[in-house]
């Protein structure tokens, strides 16, 4: 925490010392508002879960986050700076990271290159004509990050060829390259085995305190595992938020959550 | 440092550096060897006919066939305007340089007017590309064409600097070395030199972070900017790579015709480069070779065919545009594609232990 808090600090005065601060977001799908006036903290280094049922519009919030979408209204701070219109690769040199729900890979290259490309994506040099050299730092930190998520066998596989499992393992690598401050997980667990499960946590409890993190995750285990706090959202709004234990013990998130969701919070 | 390849599973893994290595020479396959002996000795056993007109014409049309395929092949964008940054360099050297037209060019010393040339040309490149990566398909096809189109017809109207109608004659290359470089052998090499630095530019810069960049663009615009890459940034900046190859082109057509006019980047032109692109196939930078090779060949003796059975030598266009139709119908990547299928086709019959046909 006191790292993260003088990394803060360097960035000047126009840091609040938050990692990310949303007020009042909303975003309109035509008439549908697939998130409505959403405001929310999280601290540098935080952990947080965010729960909610299909189409609560907890992707949308990530895609607003990243710059994936411009938000309809409302104003989104990255370490204390207004980023509300700044596109995504700006949001990103910030120390900004996402995964996908859905893959979003370089299916016609290997595990490497794509490692490669997202190191090379927040380094400077981005435009580089030249190959890099044998010794290259940033080839040496893409082994790294592909040996961290346990595809070091799978190094020069193209990404087509690769078990979903990996796949979702690749996804992390991504966000995990260059220096993250603050990274964002959608449901990075769905679709894996127990075991490919409890490697996930591994990982995800393994990053240095500094990196805070929010995680989309359907399944509690997983979830309040390595967040500490969570939020609950539901119809595109923040539902409910707190500490695992009171979010676990809640009877209205029981409802929503083991129950049919539809009848909880109309 | 060209032929090594930081992405090869020896290189990833450190093992290159332990084992023995094989000497660079070694690792250049056997084929790139051949073609390299053939295109060096061809002067001394083709006729000048052949190797000005046809080899010649063959490289610089490849050229620019290149620098669509760098564009659409890598970036997935289709342009339409690189005929027309050929013709702008073309037009630059014969401005800026010494021609029959002396009323209208300037004719300033060559180490003027061909940087100016391929920096015109490329900044031109530029802005077409920084008004077009905002568009997607179709779009970009119709405004690069739209381009295209308004040169044509501006040089054509334009007096004061294009010379309208008659455009430029007597435009010559300088005589640097004290060589006449348009001279059949001389120019032989000269447009074999440049088109191999282009097609080893491309090839290189392919596997370099920005042609990385690229093709992580073309395929995965989204997770591009989620890594922290200027999508839009790349891809202006694909245009000017694309455009100084295209520039290069453009100078020695000029060359070797010694005159430009509003034809050369003319539509007809323009739509010429893109079916050379597609029938070599776009895939790999050699597909813009192979096709402007075989469009050269069917151009120029097609003509002596078709006299040869009463047909008006007007009709090559009609022979060229069944190849193509023929070309897009059974192989949608070229000639590259049917050749890399008949290979895999010729590898699968063989026996996977012994090598050996079967
Ligand atoms: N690009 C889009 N265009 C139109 N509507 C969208 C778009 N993206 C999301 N929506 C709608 O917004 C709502 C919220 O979707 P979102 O994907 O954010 O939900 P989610 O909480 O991530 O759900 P899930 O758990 O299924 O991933 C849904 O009703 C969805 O149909
Ligand atoms: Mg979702």
């Amino acid at each position: 925490m006191s790292m993260a808090d003088t990394a803060a600090a360097r960035l000047g005065s126009v840091s609040a010392g938050n990692a990310l601060e949303l007020r009042g977001v909303t975003k309109m799908f035509g008439a549908l508002a697939a998130i409505a006036d959403v405001t929310m903290t999280v601290r540098p280094g935080e952990r947080r879960a965010v729960l909610g049922s299909n189409g609560a519009g907890k992707t949308t919030l990530f895609n607003c986050i990243t710059g994936d979408f411009l938000p309809t209204s409302g104003t989104i701070r990255l370490f204390g700076e207004d980023v509300t219109a700044f596109p995504a690769h700006e949001r990103i040199r910030r120390g900004l990271r996402r995964t996908y729900q859905i893959s979003l890979l370089f299916t016609g290259l290997t595990v490497a290159d794509n490692v490669y490309l997202a190191c090379r994506g927040v380094s400077r040099a981005r435009f580089s004509m030249l190959r890099p050299r044998r010794g290259d730092p940033l080839l040496i930190r893409a082994g790294e990050l592909i040996e961290a998520v346990h595809l070091t066998p799978a190094r020069d596989r193209l990404v087509s060829e690769l078990s979903y499992g990996q796949q979702r393992q690749l996804e992390i690598a991504l966000a995990l390259a260059g220096a993250p401050r603050f990274i964002l997980f959608d449901e990075p667990a769905a679709g894996l085995s127990p075991a490919e499960r409890r490697e996930l946590v591994a990982i995800l409890t393994g990053l240095p305190t500094h990196i805070g993190f929010i995680i989309i995750e359907h399944d509690m285990d997983v979830a309040l595992r390595v967040a500490e706090s969570v939020t609950m959202m539901h119809n595109g709004r923040v539902f409910k938020e707190g500490m695992p234990a009171e979010i676990e013990e809640d009877a209205e998130v029981q409802a929503l959550y083991l129950g049919d969701g539809s009848h909880a919070h109309g | 440092m060209a032929v090594f390849d930081p992405f090869s599973p020896e290189a990833m893994a450190g093992r290159a550096k332990g084992a023995p290595q094989p000497m660079w020479v070694e690792r250049v396959p056997v084929a790139v060897w051949v073609m390299a002996v053939v295109f060096l000795t061809m002067p001394a056993w083709a006729g000048t006919f052949w190797i000005f007109q046809v080899m010649g014409w063959s490289f610089i049309l490849g050229m620019i066939a290149l620098s669509l395929m760098f564009l659409a092949g890598y970036g997935g964008m289709v342009s339409l305007v690189q005929m027309t940054i050929a013709g702008l360099a073309g037009y630059m050297v014969a401005i800026l340089g010494p021609t029959g037209t002396a009323a209208v060019s300037l004719g300033l010393p060559w180490y003027v007017y061909i940087p100016a040339a391929i920096v015109i040309a490329a900044a031109f490149g530029t802005l077409v590309g920084a008004l077009a990566v905002r568009t997607d398909g179709i779009y970009t096809i119709m405004i690069t064409l739209a381009i295209a189109a308004a040169f044509f017809y501006f040089t054509r109207q334009n007096y004061t600097i294009f010379n309208g109608y008659s455009g430029f004659n007597l435009v010559l290359p300088p005589a640097l070395f004290g060589v006449d470089w348009r001279q059949p052998v001389p120019f032989y090499y000269l447009a074999l030199g440049c088109a191999a630095l282009c097609y080893g530019a491309v090839v290189y810069v392919a596997r370099a972070p920005f042609g990385l960049a690229l093709q992580g663009t073309r395929d995965n615009p989204r997770r591009m900017a989620a890594l922290g890459f200027n999508v839009t940034a790349h891809r202006i900046f694909a245009y000017t790579f694309a455009g100084v190859i295209a520039a290069l082109g453009g100078i020695l057509l000029v060359w070797q015709n010694a005159q430009i006019a509003p034809g050369t980047a003319g539509l007809p032109a323009v739509f010429d480069i893109l079916v050379i692109a597609v029938v070599g196939g776009m895939r790999r930078p050699e597909g813009a070779f192979i096709g402007a090779f075989i469009y050269v060949v069917l151009r120029t003796y097609s003509p002596d065919v078709l006299t040869a059975f009463g047909l008006s030598n007007e009709r090559f266009k009609l022979l060229i545009g069944l190849g193509f139709l023929a070309i897009v119908f059974f192989s949608p990547d070229g000639v590259l594609g049917l050749w890399d299928r008949w290979r895999a086709r010729a590898r699968k019959r063989r026996d996977p232990l012994t090598g050996q046909p079967r």
